[in-house]
């Protein structure tokens, strides 16, 4: 049975990556937590697929799954697990719909993947030049003598501040700074950018450019500063500031740690308010110092979580072993998670995923039951074969129902069920007694039931948490 | 407080579809000012041409592909909800959709007009398919806090685990799965949470399953997705199985570019849907228990920018049934750039007066609290 050193690596994986199988969660417990945390923190090569592989799997970046499906593949087989888990909560963040440019969106995540563990500022001003989010938020129409305020406004309101904490004249005077922030020959770019990226190795794309003539340089006062602020500035101005040191804490908190902040959750954020200004606006730091925190270790933090879809769904499929190579079909998944309400490039609005409870409706609940365990009672799958393999240690592979529950729910997890979960499972299994794995092969009655049992594992209650 | 029931009269099965155009429906080439130079001039590359207009009078005319539409107004049974809008109208898709399912253009709110209308019609939940969301991801006008709403992406495939073909696994397993859920419904918060929905969704399951079983149908409908989600739509009607309100979506009617190509193509779809549907109910004796509500976010800019148009304010919705009292309502807004609300055409009635009116006139409620405020409401409906 698992150990609670285990049990807690099972936590951090869930929280800082997509889940473990548990061949890796025996491995990361054997180099220790504080070693994990900081290779988390640390990415070195993305994934068993050089880059190039992936885009020529994926042909057809101008349709609108095929970033999504792109994306999915590197959240797969991402060996970088807390990397990809900060680009999909920046992608949460800072969200875009897919607008005709599939690139411009397999760019952006890159964008987000170089900032992910750097400065908050930098990231900021990495974003303010991305093209999918300057076409997004109109900052291409944000002229010196017509100003677009779209992502002015969104920058403090929705990306760094909080709503209550600026004026309108702020909104005004940090929209007149973004102006000539803008897209390079834009209506050409368009025509090229929209032939050549059907192509695979095509890498024509919206790119950035600054326009000296098109830029209002007259002074402005941004939170109580007065100066001849340009776009960099406003960004050095709100890091600076406390409003947004504690936004972005506790947007990460409560993306890590818990839906809902209570007096605890409130403790660990100063915390890590402190170390946004002691590390100069790091993100890496921030989330060191929650990785590390009580709260977070404490039971106080364990299935606090709904499990977005998208964590959801990639958690099993790595779990389960599906997509071994990038192939095309993996681009259905990216359709999966939508119906679950979480299509990648696919936001309901600029204020991204209304995230926790809001995850669960009857519509949403039946898809993620359906595509998980169907996902785990496929015994053909490479990680629900090495499950298998390593029920059939046990006992000599004559497994009563309580062990086959007990140990499945481990093996996938550990997960926590309750005791009625549990019993529940139990009574499934023991209508038809002992489960004897001796001799099995693949797809032969014994395996199904394992595989019947793993299914339904997935569709628990606590399954949807984390 | 008006007497709605008085309003109304006995009102226990009739029914409400909606119909949701997203992505904005440009109004000026729905509802064409075909005979109005204006149109042609700030519409200088998407006008229709004045000889496809299907015309309806001397002034307007339906777009070129909407002829099933024109039947139905022939016959007396479509109302053209002209102008409508709502103060200081919001551009984004996003914010609009929401102001239009909340019934709330200031604050934002959580609950749905029809997550309300639900919770009043089936006060104590008794019924998971009074309120059906055909499709996939719930649409926030039928969202209300303890009010279960299925949401149905394909009814052929809807339930539990339909990849176990066995039928006494999948048994067993729905059996399994209740279980653990059912334990679930007593605990805290999210859990309980999980528990109450999963079991509303099995019970929602278990009832609409027989559906398509006992569906027949000589309505052979088209094949794309609006028709097909009417048609689910259809046959959970006429399973009786309790549904009134039943919601479909159909877009996207976002044309910024390509505007003559893709609007009157929606219009094919959505009106050969409509007129199926409506046969359909004429067929099972439902057609005079049931109207169809048609509305989009917004209407588009009145100057074309190109080979498309942005977003806009007002627009047009549609009321289709045997019960409509068919016409005009509301104003044709004038196309005169004086009266533009910034560029857009001016609204003149609010949407809330429509929703009141469906609310008192056809489902026999108390529409104020559901809309957040009185509204007059036009009187829709034959008496």
């Amino acid at each position: 049975m698992s150990s609670d050193g285990l049990a807690l690596m099972a936590h951090l994986m869930r929280r800082a990556g997509f889940g473990a199988t548990r061949d890796e969660l025996e491995r990361y417990v054997e180099k220790g937590y504080d070693a994990t945390v900081e290779d988390l923190l640390h990415p070195g090569a993305p994934g068993d697929f050089a880059e190039d592989v992936q885009k020529r799997r994926s042909v057809g970046f101008d349709e609108g799954g095929a970033a999504g499906a792109n994306w999915m593949v590197r959240m797969i087989h991402s060996n970088n697990p807390l990397e990809e888990k900060m680009t999909l909560f920046l992608h949460g963040l800072f969200p875009v719909r897919y607008m005709s440019q599939g690139r411009a969106l397999i760019n952006q995540t890159d964008t987000f993947r170089r900032h992910a563990l750097g400065s908050f500022h930098d990231l900021l001003a990495a974003l303010s030049r991305d093209p999918a989010m300057l076409l997004f938020l109109n900052n291409n129409d944000n002229h010196m003598d017509a100003v677009n305020e779209n992502y002015g406004r969104e920058l403090i309101e929705l990306f760094s501040m909080g709503i209550g904490n600026y004026t309108e004249q702020d909104v005004k005077e940090c929209a007149r700074a973004f102006t000539g922030w803008t897209l390079g020959n834009a209506d050409y770019m368009a025509v090229r950018a929209g032939k050549n990226s059907f192509d695979p190795y095509g890498s024509i794309s919206w790119h950035f450019q600054y326009l000296p003539e098109d830029h209002d340089d007259t002074e402005k006062t941004f939170l109580g500063e007065t100066g001849r602020f340009n776009g960099e500035d406003i960004i050095e101005i709100i890091a600076r500031q406390p409003d947004a040191a504690r936004f972005i804490c506790t947007r990460l908190f409560q993306y890590f740690a818990a839906d809902e902040v209570d007096e605890d959750g409130e403790r660990v954020i100063d915390e890590m308010v402190a170390a946004y200004f002691a590390s100069g606006h790091e993100i890496s730091s921030l989330l060191r110092t929650l990785f590390q925190s009580d709260y977070f270790k404490s039971p106080l933090a364990r299935y606090a979580r709904v499990k977005g879809p998208v964590e959801l769904v990639v958690g099993a499929v790595r779990m389960a072993g599906s997509y071994p190579t990038p192939e095309m079909g993996v681009g259905g998944i990216n359709g999966a998670v939508g119906l679950m309400g979480q299509g990648l490039f696919s936001p309901p609005s600029v204020e991204g995923w209304h995230e926790g409870r809001e995850w669960i409706e009857t519509g949403s609940l039946v898809e993620r039951v359906n595509f998980i365990s169907k996902e785990f009672r496929d015994v053909s799958k490479s990680g629900v074969r090495r499950i298998i393999q390593r029920l059939a240690e046990h006992n000599g592979g004559r497994l009563t129902p309580e062990e086959l529950v007990d140990w499945c729910v481990d093996l996938v997890g550990p997960v926590a069920v309750s005791d009625e979960t549990r019993s529940a499972l139990i009574d499934h299994v023991a209508t038809r007694g002992v489960v004897d794995l001796r001799g099995h092969e693949q797809g032969d009655e014994s395996e199904s039931r394992v595989g019947e049992v793993l299914g339904l594992i997935a569709a628990a209650p606590e399954y949807q948490m984390e | 407080m008006a007497s709605t029931q008085a309003l109304a009269g006995p009102s226990k099965d009739r029914k409400l579809v909606v119909v949701q155009q997203s992505g904005g429906n440009d109004y000026l080439n729905t509802i064409v000012p075909y005979e109005n130079g204006l149109y042609y001039d700030f519409r200088s590359h998407t006008h229709l041409d004045p000889e496809s207009v299907i015309k309806i009078d001397d002034e307007v005319g339906f777009g070129p592909t909407m002829a099933p539409i024109k039947r139905l107004w022939d016959e007396g049974k479509v109302a053209i909800i002209n102008g409508v809008g709502y103060p200081n109208p919001d551009r984004s898709h996003f914010r609009s959709m929401d102001i239009w399912h909340t019934a709330e253009p200031v604050e934002l709110k959580r609950e749905g007009w029809l997550g309300r209308a639900i919770r009043e019609m089936d006060p104590k939940a008794e019924n998971v398919l009074t309120g059906i969301n055909f499709g996939r991801g719930l649409p926030r006008a039928m969202g209300c806090d303890g009010v279960p709403v299925a949401s149905v992406g394909d009814l052929a495939t809807y339930g539990l685990f339909p990849d176990l073909q066995d039928e006494s696994m999948r048994k067993y397993a729905l059996e399994t799965f209740a279980r653990m859920y059912g334990a679930a419904k007593g605990r805290e918060a999210v859990m309980g949470f999980l528990g109450q929905t999963a079991t509303d969704a099995l019970k929602g399951a278990d009832a609409v399953r027989v559906a398509p079983e006992i569906y027949s149908s000589s309505v052979e409908y088209a094949s794309n997705g609006v028709a097909k989600s009417l048609r689910d739509a259809a046959q959970v009607m006429f399973a009786n199985l309790g549904t009134r309100i039943s919601y479909v979506q159909h877009g996207s009617y976002d044309n910024h570019a390509g505007l003559l190509a893709t609007h009157p193509a929606l219009w094919t779809e959505l009106g050969g849907a409509v007129s199926d549907f409506m046969d359909d109910l004429q067929e099972h004796d439902e057609a005079d228990d049931t109207v169809i509500f048609i509305f989009s976010e917004f209407g588009r800019r009145v100057r074309d920018n190109g080979n498309g148009a942005d977003h806009g304010s007002g627009g047009v919705a549609f009321l289709i049934g045997n019960s409509v009292n068919g016409g005009m309502y509301g104003e044709y807004p004038s196309l005169e750039e004086k009266d533009h609300l910034d560029g857009d055409l001016h609204f003149n009635n609010d949407f809330r007066q429509t929703y009141t009116s469906i609310l008192e006139g056809w489902l026999g409620l108390d529409a104020d609290p559901i809309v957040n405020g009185r509204f007059e409401p036009f009187d829709l409906f034959k008496s």
